[in-house]
């Protein structure tokens, strides 16, 4: 199977509810060291289509204050880059079977090592890998390993991303296009910024790998608003703001949010 | 690393958010434009000389060389430019690239506040909008010169997160041009960053370099033995020592910030103890972790509490060409003192570590050599700091 198929499969199952398929990123660690199995199996129960597991890095440069804090939180209760895998193939066993994909920063892939932390990734049955920090023309390397590895190596454009990068991005593309919905850092948002919407249009005419939108997004209506407009909506700080307000029971937590995203009650 | 653009060696390149990619494209049409045009050139010698000072002197340090023994220390003198540092000659070149792509707003990170106070400087002569980010921690011991940016018309942010210095400063920076990337212009702060920075801050540096050479050979008929100057990210001394690469008889020593001592962790001294990873868009020598988490740098001068380090010094490190020492705090401060009681001239901490590993190598030289120590700023914003750390002393004599 070429890499990142599962991915793509279950980013364009079409939902009854027409729904785009709902993908949460949980930082791996939080708010517990070893939450991240039991809030992955919350997400899948809650009808979640994949999931991007976040290894946290010192220096998130793409991330707003809700995904920076639960990062230092997670590095702060000693999570790393190797536990991350290990959390990963642990879901495996647990049951946790819609497709995964790592979504960390270069230097803690670098420092594990490019073809290493390809693989072993791919040993623990994670199908992708994003890197908000490393742009597509800087990506050879990575993108050889990742595909020597059978892992999906996932591009991300943005509203400011010129044709002709969106069309190279995608040419080289496995699994799914990340489309950040605005100009900025992750983080709850109140609505989804007109941008997004001339964005996605402009990847479909590029390709026709399925299209996730994600940066702002924090509730049902912005699903709504974005029924028929794409295939996958990723919702991460909105997320982890939950997890934050109930930490001794963050799976608890997160299958609340994300089950009242997709079925407001 | 391989990769696209911008490399220094295997390092450099330009590891960032997508989202100002496109931006950093436009910088680089801009900058190489901008560089080959005359009249830019005419406008930035212009504003260096009747605004900022240039050319800056090089004096002969007769005290501090007869107690060093040895070689003859000179010193460049770019404490004496407007705003007291070399940090004032990338400032007024990035503002005037800002002004010729039609930004309106400009943005900065500062450590020490050198380089915020030259930003704001050159902003409030074009009119510009400026905000700048800097630790909290920067901000409580260099808080002279975040009244200074105030009075300039800049808005100084604080950063809470991390340790609250440099590094804190320039990730909130860069989110900020991640958000605003379509009218802004992030003028930053030293030779580090994605690519085009590193080549861009280098070429506004470079004049350092390019007068100290002409006047080596104007005054003595030949090139120094040695070129030193401190690393923090690297400008003032890729700006001086960029002139010299090609001399193959001219020593080149950059020198890091050894803190608290390399063997306890407690320093910013990358290039002696780091390893290579990414950072702030470039990949270059790195004070991480095993697992690749970046450490907290530590040095009592804030310009220089950094754990990386600009792409070019990095491959000058693995070539050989440069040769990377490093000074302690109590090192930096005695040689601080013995600036202020032997030559009357009150020195940035910064500097006085450049200082202090030039003594030692003049000691090693012959009497008839030469030394030149880029002395790139002044210490009127370290008087707290010193004050602080010397205590009580009020003859603080050593
Ligand atoms: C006077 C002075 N020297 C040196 C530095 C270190 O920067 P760089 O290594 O870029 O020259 C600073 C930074 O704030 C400074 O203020």
């Amino acid at each position: 199977m070429p890499p990142g198929e599962r991915l793509t499969a279950a980013l364009c199952a079409v939902r009854d509810d027409a729904l785009p398929a709902l993908v949460p990123y949980v930082t791996a660690g939080f708010p517990h060291r070893d939450d991240t199995v039991a809030v992955l199996r919350a997400a899948q129960d809650a009808g979640c289509a994949a999931a991007e597991i976040g290894i946290p890095f010192s220096d998130p440069l793409a991330d707003g204050p809700t995904i920076q804090r639960a990062g230092w939180q997670a590095l702060a209760n000693g999570m790393t880059t190797a536990l991350a895998i290990d959390q990963a193939a642990a879901a495996r066993s647990a049951g946790v079977t819609m497709p995964l994909a790592f979504m960390t920063y270069l230097n803690p892939v670098l420092s594990h090592g490019l073809a290493d932390f390809c693989a072993d990734a791919a040993a623990a049955g994670v199908d992708g890998l994003i890197v908000p920090d490393m742009p597509a023309d800087e990506a050879a390397e990575t993108r050889a390993a990742a595909r020597s590895a059978g892992v999906a190596l996932v591009p991300l454009v943005a509203p400011t991303t010129t044709r002709e990068r969106i069309a190279s991005a995608c040419r080289d593309a496995t699994g799914f296009i990340y489309c950040v919905s605005l100009t900025g850092t992750t983080g709850a948002r109140a609505a989804i910024a007109a941008e997004a919407f001339e964005l996605l249009d402009r990847v479909r005419a590029e390709t026709d790998l399925p299209r996730a939108v994600g940066f702002g997004l924090a509730r049902h209506e912005h699903l709504l608003a974005l029924r028929g407009r794409c295939e996958a909506a990723v919702v991460g700080s909105a997320l982890l703001d939950a997890m934050f307000a109930r930490q001794d029971d963050a799976a608890a937590a997160a299958g609340a949010f994300l089950g009242g995203m997709l079925h407001p009650s | 690393m391989t990769g696209g653009r911008g490399r220094f060696g295997g390092y450099g390149g330009a590891y960032v958010p997508e989202t100002v990619v496109p931006a950093l494209d436009q910088l680089e049409a801009a900058m190489d434009e901008a560089l080959a045009d005359a009249a830019f050139r005419d406008q930035l010698d212009g504003l260096l000389h009747d605004y900022a000072g240039r050319p800056t002197p090089l004096t002969h340090a007769q005290r501090l060389s007869d107690a060093a023994g040895g070689a003859q220390l000179w010193l460049k003198r770019e404490d004496l430019l407007h705003t007291g540092a070399h940090k004032i000659n990338n400032a007024l070149g990035q503002v005037l690239l800002a002004q010729r792509m039609g930004k309106r707003r400009i943005i900065a990170e500062t450590g020490a506040g050198q380089h915020g106070v030259a930003t704001a400087t050159a902003c409030a002569r074009a009119g510009l909008g400026c905000t700048v980010y800097m630790g909290r921690e920067d901000m409580r011991r260099q808080s002279l010169n975040v009244y200074r940016m105030r009075l300039l018309g800049t808005v100084v942010i604080p950063v809470d997160s991390g340790a609250g210095t440099l590094k804190d400063a320039t990730n909130e920076a860069i989110r900020d041009w991640v958000a605003n990337v379509r009218d802004t212009h992030y003028v930053i702060g030293s030779s580090v960053g994605p690519h085009p920075y590193p080549a861009l801050v280098r070429a506004l540096q470079r004049v350092i370099g390019d007068e100290t050479r002409a006047e080596c050979i104007a005054r003595f008929g030949r090139l120094p033995a040695a070129v030193v100057a401190c690393v923090g990210g690297g400008s003032n001394a890729i700006g001086i020592f960029a002139a010299f690469l090609d001399d193959d008889e001219v020593e080149l020593i950059g020198v890091e910030a050894a803190g608290r001592g390399l063997d306890g962790g407690e320093h910013a001294a990358p290039l002696s103890r780091g390893r290579p990873g990414v950072l702030h868009g470039s990949y270059s020598y790195l004070m991480q972790d095993e697992h690749g988490q970046v450490l907290t740098a530590h040095s009592i001068s804030a310009g220089l509490d950094y754990p990386g380090v600009g792409p070019e010094h990095s491959a000058l490190r693995d070539s050989g060409r440069v040769r990377y020492l490093s000074a302690e705090d109590e090192q930096a401060i005695a040689a601080f003192h013995r600036l202020c009681r032997l030559e009357g001239i009150i020195p940035a901490l910064e500097s006085s570590h450049a200082v202090h590993a030039g003594e030692q190598h003049a000691a090693s030289l012959p009497a008839g050599a030469f030394v030149v120590v880029c002395l790139s700023g002044r210490g009127d914003k370290d008087i707290a700091t010193v004050r602080e750390h010397d205590g009580d002393r009020d003859d603080a004599a050593r």
